[in-house]
């Protein structure tokens, strides 16, 4: 299979503090990555250095490569924006902007410099139909981002970034603050996208990441301890405290 | 005993309260007694739209428009200035700016907010006319332009606080969703920021102007205090708050010059509240 996106001993500091340790995994094209591990571990960070989120946290430093198709992310002469471009983000609370549905969706087109109207309305409809929104929102696409429910503000937040054609799209725990209902869509939503796109996702809920990731990395202080195709994680970890925090023993 | 106690400062707090709006009520009324009575010689229209002032002739000339035109062009000449370099100033400060810049900066701000308005217009009166004079060469350089320049650095301390405090308020969400779509850090304060944080800057805007509108010393010192019809913005004028000032002291008590001076307080009273209710709606349409 082919190599996405690499890490190669990749280690993250917060002024001092070190986030992540020698962290060196390859994630393939068109599979999901679930990303478990308890609280604190690391998980964001890492996610967050993979679009380079992390740039704009003063104090922050790292050491080691992250790759996406064999090019260095950290690059001194890359460009950062078309990084986050490439790769698409979807954060942990639902962060519309506060403009309608429609210009939520068409913000990555624009700033693109993408004019023609016609097709950025074709574009917003058609990632607002891959985001399984479309058809609650149809009507009020002027109406504020506001309105819609929690869930859905969320499945807006991804079609937001899939409207801009991302090559990989990180998840730091998108369904953490949404009801089973909501929840379930965004697990079937994340399958159907898995055809396009290379997903990363982060989740604490463990049935979730035996549900729809095809790999799952354990991260724990900052190390990844197990990372394997998901059904042998979850039924035989290689490491004695990976069965124990899958079990939840502790975590 | 506990109960006593709280009782009593409670209630002290509530007469505090109440005797604020007591005198503000009082000083309306006496500025509404007096004022109102130059209607008795001149019609509100008069008043407003009569284009001469000269209020010691015989029969007096009792028209303001003189006058405010002079306080509106000096205002939307500092506003034009103040605005811009205002805004753009406190986007520096909140989203560009390095800490230690920051720091210098904010300080500066600060100071220039501290320095008294007197002092402002003497500086502006040795360095800013002349300076005006010879540029447009000009008979004079106590001129309008004058004038809004050294308003525009009053209001600016008001503008860039209020307007950076309304930009660090942007929820630090909407900046990261921005980012992470691939939105160029100026693409993200343009199309992000700024529109999430309008309510706050229209409402920092409103408080400079207001400050503007209500300045008198600087003005007076700077501006050549003509009472005459302004035509382009390199003539002297004459603001409302300059003609009370200038001229109460030698209004006899009781005069029509007099209760027309009141009278300019209350046109005064009314834009100032007009610009702070306007502005108070912006700032609470954020909520
Ligand atoms: N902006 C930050 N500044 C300093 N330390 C941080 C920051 N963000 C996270 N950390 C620290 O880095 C570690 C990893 O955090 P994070 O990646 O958010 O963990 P997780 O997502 O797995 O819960 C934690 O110890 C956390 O306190
Ligand atoms: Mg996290």
């Amino acid at each position: 299979m082919d190599i996405k996106i690499r890490a190669d001993k990749f280690n993250f500091f917060y002024n001092e503090t070190m986030a992540l340790k020698n962290i060196s995994m390859n994630i393939f094209k068109n599979t999901v990555v679930g990303i478990i591990g308890p609280s604190g571990c690391g998980k964001s960070t890492f996610l967050r250095s993979i679009n380079r989120m992390n740039d704009v946290i003063f104090g922050a430093r790292h050491e080691g490569d992250i790759l996406i198709d064999g090019e260095n992310i950290y690059d001194k002469d890359i460009d950062v924006v078309g990084i986050r471009r490439r790769i698409g983000m979807v954060f942990q609370k639902s962060n519309p902007f506060p403009k309608s549905i429609f210009d939520n969706v068409a913000y990555g087109l624009k700033i693109n410099g993408i004019k023609d109207r016609s097709y950025i309305a074709q574009k917003v409809e058609k990632s607002l139909q891959d985001a399984a929104l479309w058809n609650e929102v149809k009507d009020r696409l002027s109406k504020s981002a506001f309105d819609l429910s929690g869930g859905q503000q969320q499945r807006l937040c991804i079609a937001r970034a899939l409207a801009v054609e991302p090559e990989v799209l990180l998840m730091d725990e998108p369904a953490s603050a949404l009801d089973p209902t909501a929840t379930l869509k965004i697990e079937e939503l994340i399958h159907e996208l898995k055809s396009k796109y290379s997903i990363i996702i982060v989740t604490h809920n463990m049935q979730q990441a035996a549900r729809i990731s095809d790999y799952t990395a354990f991260f724990m202080m900052g190390e990844l301890l197990e990372y394997d195709i998901t059904s042998k994680v979850f039924t035989k970890p290689s490491k004695k405290i990976t069965e124990d925090y899958i079990t939840g023993r502790f975590g | 005993m506990r109960k006593v106690k709280e009782f009593i400062i409670e209630k002290l707090i509530l007469i505090c309260g109440l005797a604020s709006i007591f005198f503000v009520g009082l000083i309306f009324l006496f500025l509404l007694k007096e004022g109102l009575s130059v209607f008795n010689i001149v019609t509100p229209l008069d008043f407003l739209f009569g284009k001469s002032w000269y209020p010691i002739s015989d029969p007096a000339q009792l028209g303001i428009l003189p006058l405010i035109l002079g306080s509106l062009l000096v205002t939307l000449g500092a506003a034009v200035i103040s605005i811009p370099i205002g805004i753009g100033c406190a986007i520096y400060i909140a989203e560009i700016a390095p800490a230690r810049i920051k720091e210098v900066l904010k300080a500066g701000i600060e100071l220039l907010a501290a320095i008294p308005s007197v002092v402002l217009g003497f500086i502006g009166m040795i360095t800013l006319v002349p300076f005006v004079k010879n540029c447009f060469h000009l008979p004079t350089g106590l001129t309008a332009l004058s004038g809004s320049i050294m308003l525009a650095f009053m209001a600016m301390p008001t503008i860039v606080s209020i307007a950076e405090d309304a930009l660090y308020s942007v929820p630090k969400t909407y900046k990261e969703g921005a980012l992470a779509l691939g939105a160029t850090h100026w693409q993200t304060i343009w199309r992000v920021m700024l529109p999430a944080a309008s309510s706050g800057l229209l409402a920092a805007i409103m408080l400079g102007i207001g400050r503007v509108i209500g300045e008198t010393m600087a003005v007076m010192m700077i501006t050549g205090n003509a009472a005459v019809m302004p035509n382009t913005i390199l003539e002297p004028i004459r603001t409302l708050t300059a003609t009370i000032a200038a001229e109460m002291g030698e209004a006899v008590v009781g005069s029509e010059h007099y209760f027309a001076l009141f009278a300019i307080g209350i046109v005064l009273f009314i834009i100032s509240f007009a610009i702070n209710v306007t502005a108070d709606l912006f700032l609470h349409r954020k909520q």
